[in-house]
């Protein structure tokens, strides 16, 4: 690990602009990502500002009915409140099939949200990726390349890494967004299509957030009913990421909404797939994953996308 | 000038170091670190409480689970300067010799190691487990979301899933924790 200087900040908006002052520096919450990423010189941030004493760990009701998630709630506070267990259970599935207890107890809302890709080639400093250093190829695209856990839909040429987060799934289902504020105080809201910004040419710059800016919540609307379910497709029964994950919301009247985990660079979603969701999983995948482009060794996540939700819908 | 030399330059004349006061197992130990430090080398390395393991040092194994708050956490991923004021217990805290834990006994009785590498780690998350099912904290097995939790060994085995045995001591493990279950229920 490089050497970092550090301070602990007291709240959001004096976190923000101290970021912004000192170039290169990184929030640190949980720490269970960062620090990890640290330990393999992946991120090297020569300033940490430690951002676990500034409040935001509650969870509050909203005016018009939903929940703001303080940005510090930790994983296992927010999957086993009381309110989101009854209201939003899509959510408290996705958190308890997402690493191990002692990693929720201490992952954040915001930390999760930000956690970065397990692409193999990201975490092997020895091959070339565009994500870490912008410019240097990617090893994931190179002829017989281990691609079996990454993206299928919404890569690019420069990379095919996939979002590894399981609560952000559930997030994209429940129409949540994203709470920041800027080193000039200046507040606003972003969807998760916004916030998560696809690959394209420049894979290394992952989401929406300015310099500096940070997340202060993310804000529910009001509880939308329905059936809500989260499968986990994963190599073992616990504690692995997910290879494919669905996140389903299922009315009475057959309408309902769907978003994929592990099958692209953000939590998958599509208006005209949801749409199709009385006519069956064959007619939703049709749309969803409308336009991807698997390589030989993921292909089958298309499969599995479709039988994974093909099986919920038949569950009673 | 590139920023990664602005970044090399920052660390050279930068403050690296950091005074913080941990407390420990009830004890209080004033410690200057470098930032880098994470809790659980803070405690082998600083303090010789060398009970906690580290087994990856990656958050993959659970060989250095801790207590924080009262709540287990990985100490390997998690730096030594952001606990100030925080009540850190090892399994030095948890028990010894002279004083076993139920939990210790548990592990004892039903020979729930081999090598005995991942224990501290096993037994403090093995007492987490029935803490957070007394709690009423759901897990992806919970079958209810809103209801009662049953202390079963499929809810078990998954709440213990954050902890690797390299020996295979998996079995007894199990045995071990539902004895000490079974004493309290
Ligand atoms: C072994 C292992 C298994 C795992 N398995 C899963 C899994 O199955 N599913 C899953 O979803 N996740 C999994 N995870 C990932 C885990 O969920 C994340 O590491 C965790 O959620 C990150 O939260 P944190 O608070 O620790 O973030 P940190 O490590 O503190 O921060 C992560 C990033 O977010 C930034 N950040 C933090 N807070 C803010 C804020 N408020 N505003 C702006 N930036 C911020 C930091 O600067 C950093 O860049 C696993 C992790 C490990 C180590
Ligand atoms: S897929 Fe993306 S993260 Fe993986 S090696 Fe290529 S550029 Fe890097
Ligand atoms: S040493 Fe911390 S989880 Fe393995
Ligand atoms: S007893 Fe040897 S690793 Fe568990």
């Amino acid at each position: 690990m490089k050497a970092f200087s550090f301070e602990r900040a007291i709240d959001a908006a004096q976190a923000a602009k101290r970021a912004f002052e000192m170039p290169g520096s990184k929030f640190i919450a949980g720490g269970t990502n960062l620090l990890d990423l640290m330990k393999h010189e992946i991120e090297v941030p020569p300033h940490l500002i430690d951002v676990t004493h500034i409040g935001l760990d509650e969870i509050t009701a909203t005016d018009d009915g939903g929940l703001r998630i303080g940005a510090l709630v930790s994983n296992t506070a927010l999957g086993a409140d009381e309110r989101i267990r009854r209201d939003y259970p899509v959510l408290s599935r996705a958190l308890f099939a997402g690493a191990s207890s002692q990693l929720r107890n201490k992952a954040s809302t915001g930390g999760n949200l930000l956690q970065r890709t397990r692409c193999p080639y990201f975490f092997d400093p020895k091959m070339p990726c565009n994500k870490r250093e912008p410019g240097a190829g990617c090893a994931a695209l190179d002829e017989g390349a281990d691609t079996r856990q990454l993206g299928v839909i919404g890569t690019s040429d420069h990379c095919i890494a996939t979002h590894p987060s399981d609560m952000a799934v559930a997030l994209r289902v429940l129409d949540a967004e994203v709470e920041t504020i800027d080193p000039e105080g200046r507040t606003r809201r972003l969807t998760l299509d916004e916030f998560y910004l696809l690959p394209d040419d420049t894979p290394e710059v992952e989401n929406a957030l300015s310099p500096g800016e940070i997340i202060t919540a993310v804000v529910l609307p009001a509880p939308v009913g329905g059936t809500q379910r989260y499968f986990k497709v994963r190599d073992r029964a616990s504690y692995a990421f997910a290879l494919v994950s669905v996140a389903l919301i299922e009315q009475e009247n057959g309408e309902g909404r769907v978003a994929l985990g592990g099958v692209a660079p953000r939590p998958w979603r599509r208006d005209d797939a949801d749409a199709e969701l009385a006519n069956g999983a064959t007619a939703v995948m049709a749309k969803l994953l409308d336009g991807a482009r698997p390589t030989p060794d993921n292909a089958y996540k298309l499969v599995l996308a479709e039988r994974t939700l093909a099986a919920l819908l038949a569950k009673e | 000038m590139t920023s990664t030399t602005t970044f090399e330059k920052h660390r050279e004349s930068a403050q690296t170091r950091s005074s913080v006061a941990l407390t420990i197992n009830g004890q209080r130990h004033e410690l200057t670190l470098d930032n880098r430090t994470t809790l659980l080398d803070a405690l082998r390395e600083h303090l010789n409480l060398t009970g906690s393991k580290k087994g990856c040092d990656h958050g993959q194994c659970g060989a250095c689970t801790v207590f924080i708050d009262g709540q287990r956490v990985n100490a390997c991923l998690t730096l030594a300067v952001m606990h100030q004021d925080d009540e850190i217990t090892t399994i030095e805290g948890v028990g010894g010799v002279e004083h076993l834990d139920p939990m210790q006994q548990a592990f004892i009785d039903h020979d729930a190691f081999q090598c005995g590498y991942c224990t501290p780690g096993q037994i403090c998350s093995a007492k987490a487990t029935l803490e957070e099912i007394r709690a009423g904290i759901p897990s992806h097995v919970t079958k209810e979301l809103t209801g009662p939790i049953e202390l079963s060994d499929e809810e078990i085995r998954e709440r213990m899933s954050g902890n690797l045995c390299r020996c295979g001591a998996y079995a007894n493990i199990l045995e071990a924790i539902r004895q000490v279950a079974k004493e309290r229920a």
